[in-house]
């Protein structure tokens, strides 16, 4: 009986819906109009989409909410190459950008139907720029970002007869060839481990180039450009030289080189502090810390984008949505609910997020040190199409077979010819 | 639906000329038409939906993969090109694609024979007397129950390369490290451990009720004959169980040339569909997932397809030629007692 009855309101429900639907979409009532947004993780929308739809009684919104970004990401190029069944806002991560910025004919240019107020200058100059097509076509706006320091071990440091306060430790990280040096007089002193991964250090690195493994013109530039064979090189040579803890990032082992101190230092986007707090435990509390420094300059390691496809039929109400969750105001509101960066030039000086501390790192002013790091990322980095695939499943499992006794040399090959068959 | 009204019209009139109430004679039809329909055509109708569906999710996409396998196609493109066969003829000259079909055989072989010798001795054992003997077999059957998910992710645990539990035994023993991940063949022996792990005690369930088949009459004249339990057990069990041990061949053939989520589980790198940092556990599976759905080239994951179908056909086919060799022997030894 019980069964039968929710049953009954279910299907009631349902069909109410679907009423719903076909009114709003025949636009007969006019004004009545039924967005869809798609995330993925959390980017803390929960409370702010109830207080969209009370400042606009005539728009309702439905949330869909995927919890891993992979599943999320696959869909949302297989609904791009059906042409249907996507949300009228659908975020992207950064790491997903370069596939969809490769076919800005999917989507709308927000330059065009954006509100008229909503300009490149409400983020920071490469948050921006990362989500323009070749063709000028604004993609997305952008939501957070993963500002790059660095984390280390003050204890393990200390005990290397390194220095370890956050001020006396920056000279180490100023460039790659003094942190590599840093990382020498470590492994000698210990016998123990610098870094993580070589993969870690060296996307890292890669990041910080003009350009990644494509070219502007989208051909696979591995080869010719020199600076990516430098820094494969450079990373290696460490790598074999004791440097790397040889464990593959969130892989079991990784959490567990946090429990015991397996390596000295990580590098460190903004959201890596929950990662270190949860991995590394309570019984290492205090041993933690991170400064505003970054070798090479500054970085960005994750963060997402609100775009609005063309199958939407609604763009221009989806792209006010979008518009208005990507203001500095509701994504301050965001950080304090998920931690997730702001890229918004004016929400990293709001006071709000100046003010947030850590504890877990020795009562860091977090907001403080990662809005300094935001403002140190230098241009945004051209990615062709494949860019994301090949640092996946060219140079990371190559340098991870390099960390399993492969030669520096052999292992570039393997990632060279993996590149070429993504790319081919 | 006409179909059988009409048929029907022809008939039910001869049938129902005898009846004796002219006026009652339409709604008698009707219904008589209804009930030589309900015969004819129902049982259609109940197996439909098998077909339909079988149609749909099973046979279309069969053809469409086939016909896909002829383009140059990746997920986004608006328009893909006709290539003939050039993406088998790729594939054929795929380094990658040979090592994936090296894999996949030797991951199946490290699996499938030991797996097959343990369940039967395993079956043997639950074929003597024990107390509870319900409880046992069911806790032979528990791997199988389990999350293949949440096995995958405990086996990747125990087989780490620097904190997993069998390293950490191997150096107690005084034996060297492993490198599970990096060594090709370590890697293989871990990933079929994880489906031995699983599939074993489902076997030695299905060989146990072929056992329990086995009339007691022979074993006992084999008794009195004189012979031993070895003796017994491979001269009298083992060739009496000949047809189901092909029958656990053949599914575990089926299961073995498929495997994926062993192996992408097994990956350190969470998410990789690489199968190790140079490909040295990546199965035919895999590589058409990867070539499919992460590189996007959906021709060529839908040749990959359609190759491995075909090697799944071959050796079914000959595992069929042997059955029926070795079953015919068999039925002979039943013929004679």
């Amino acid at each position: 009986m019980l069964a039968g009855a929710i049953a009954l309101t279910a299907v009631a429900g349902l069909s109410a819906c679907g009423d719903d639907g076909s009114g709003g979409g025949s636009g007969g009532g006019g004004d009545q109009v039924e967005l869809t947004i798609g995330t993925f993780t959390e980017f803390g929308y929960e409370d702010l989409l109830p207080e969209y739809e009370r400042l606009h009684p005539n728009i309702k919104i439905t949330h869909h909410k995927t919890g891993q970004g992979g599943p999320y990401h696959q869909q949302l190029l297989t609904k791009l190459a059906a042409n249907s069944g996507l949300e009228d806002v659908v975020a992207i991560e950064e790491g997903h950008l370069a596939d969809v910025l490769d076919k800005p004919q999917l989507f709308n240019n927000l330059a065009d139907i954006g509100p008229k107020d909503v300009k490149p200058d409400r983020w920071l100059d490469w948050k921006y720029e990362s989500a323009v097509a070749k063709d000028g076509t604004w993609i997305g706006y952008g939501t957070d970002i993963g500002p790059l320091a660095m984390c280390y071990r003050k204890d393990l440091f200390a005990k290397a007869g390194l220095p370890s306060d956050p001020e006396a430790v920056k000279p180490l990280f100023e460039s790659w060839d003094s942190y590599f040096a840093a990382g020498d007089t470590y492994a000698k002193k210990t016998g123990k481990a610098w870094f993580d991964s070589d993969s870690q250090i060296f996307n890292a690195m890669q990041n910080q180039l003009d350009t990644g493994y494509l070219a502007k013109d989208d051909k696979l530039a591995i080869e010719s450009n020199p600076d990516i064979r430098a820094n494969w090189d450079q990373v290696t040579a460490a790598g074999k030289r004791g440097q790397t803890a040889k464990l593959v990032a969130f892989s079991p082992e990784w959490n567990n080189g946090f429990k015991v101190g397996a390596f000295a230092t990580k590098t460190c986007p903004s959201w890596m502090l929950g990662v270190v707090k949860e991995q590394a435990g309570p019984a290492n509390a205090g041993k933690w810390a991170v400064t505003d420094a970054f070798p090479g300059g500054g970085g960005n390691w994750g963060g997402s984008f609100l775009a609005v496809p063309k199958q939407s039929a609604h763009p221009k109400e989806a792209a006010a949505l979008a518009a208005w969750l990507t203001a500095p105001e509701q994504q301050v509101k965001a950080f304090q609910q998920t931690g997730n960066f702001p890229s918004q030039v004016e929400a990293l000086s709001s006071p709000e997020l100046l003010a947030t501390t850590n504890d877990y790192f020795g009562d860091v002013k977090t907001g403080e040190l990662f809005a300094a790091q935001a403002q140190k990322v230098g241009k945004a980095q051209y990615k062709g199409p494949g860019d994301g695939q090949i640092q996946e499943n060219a140079t990371s499992p190559a340098l991870q077979a390099v960390e399993q006794g492969k030669s520096p040399e052999d292992g570039w090959q393997q990632a060279v010819d993996a590149a070429k068959r993504i790319t081919g | 639906m006409t179909g059988p009204v009409i048929t029907d019209t022809g008939r039910a009139p001869s049938r129902a000329a005898p009846a004796p109430a002219p006026p009652r004679r339409p709604r008698l039809t009707w219904r008589q038409r209804l009930s030589v329909a309900d015969v004819t055509w129902s049982p259609y109708l109940y197996i439909a939906p098998f077909f339909v569906i079988f149609g749909v999710v099973g046979l279309f996409p069969l053809l469409y993969t086939a016909y896909l396998s002829l383009f140059d196609r990746d997920l986004l493109d608006v328009e893909s090109t006709y290539v003939g066969f050039a993406n088998y003829a790729t594939l054929f000259a795929d380094p990658q694609f040979w090592n994936a079909l090296v894999n996949t055989i030797s991951i199946f072989a490290l699996s499938t024979v030991p797996q097959i010798v343990i369940a039967v001795l395993l079956a043997a054992l639950l074929n003597s007397r024990l107390r509870l003997p319900t409880a046992w077999r069911v806790g032979v059957l528990l791997p199988y129950v389990l999350s293949l998910v949440a096995l995958g992710i405990i086996f990747a645990n125990l087989f780490g390369t620097n904190y997993g539990l069998v390293n950490g035994m191997l150096e107690t023993l005084g034996f060297d490290r492993i490198d599970w991940q990096g060594n090709r063949f370590a890697s293989h022996v871990a990933i079929a451990v994880m489906v031995n792990w699983r599939w074993t005690g489902y076997n030695a369930l299905i060989v146990l009720a072929a056992m329990k088949a086995i009339p007691k009459e022979i074993t006992e004249a084999a008794l009195i004959d004189g012979a031993g339990a070895v003796r017994r057990f491979f001269s009298v069990t083992l060739p009496l169980l000949r047809p189901t041990l092909i029958f656990v061949v053949i599914t575990s053939t089926i299961g073995g040339l498929q495997i994926f989520t062993e192996p992408k589980l097994f990956d350190v790198m969470p998410g990789s569909n690489n199968g190790g940092s140079s490909n040295q556990f990546q199965t035919i599976t895999l590589y058409m997932y990867q070539t499919g759905f992460e590189t996007q080239h959906l021709g060529y994951a839908s040749a990959i397809a359609w190759v491995l179908f075909l090697v799944i056909i071959i050796v079914a086919v000959a595992n069929f030629l042997l059955t029926r060799r070795l079953a015919s022997t068999g039925v002979a030894e039943d013929g004679a007692r």
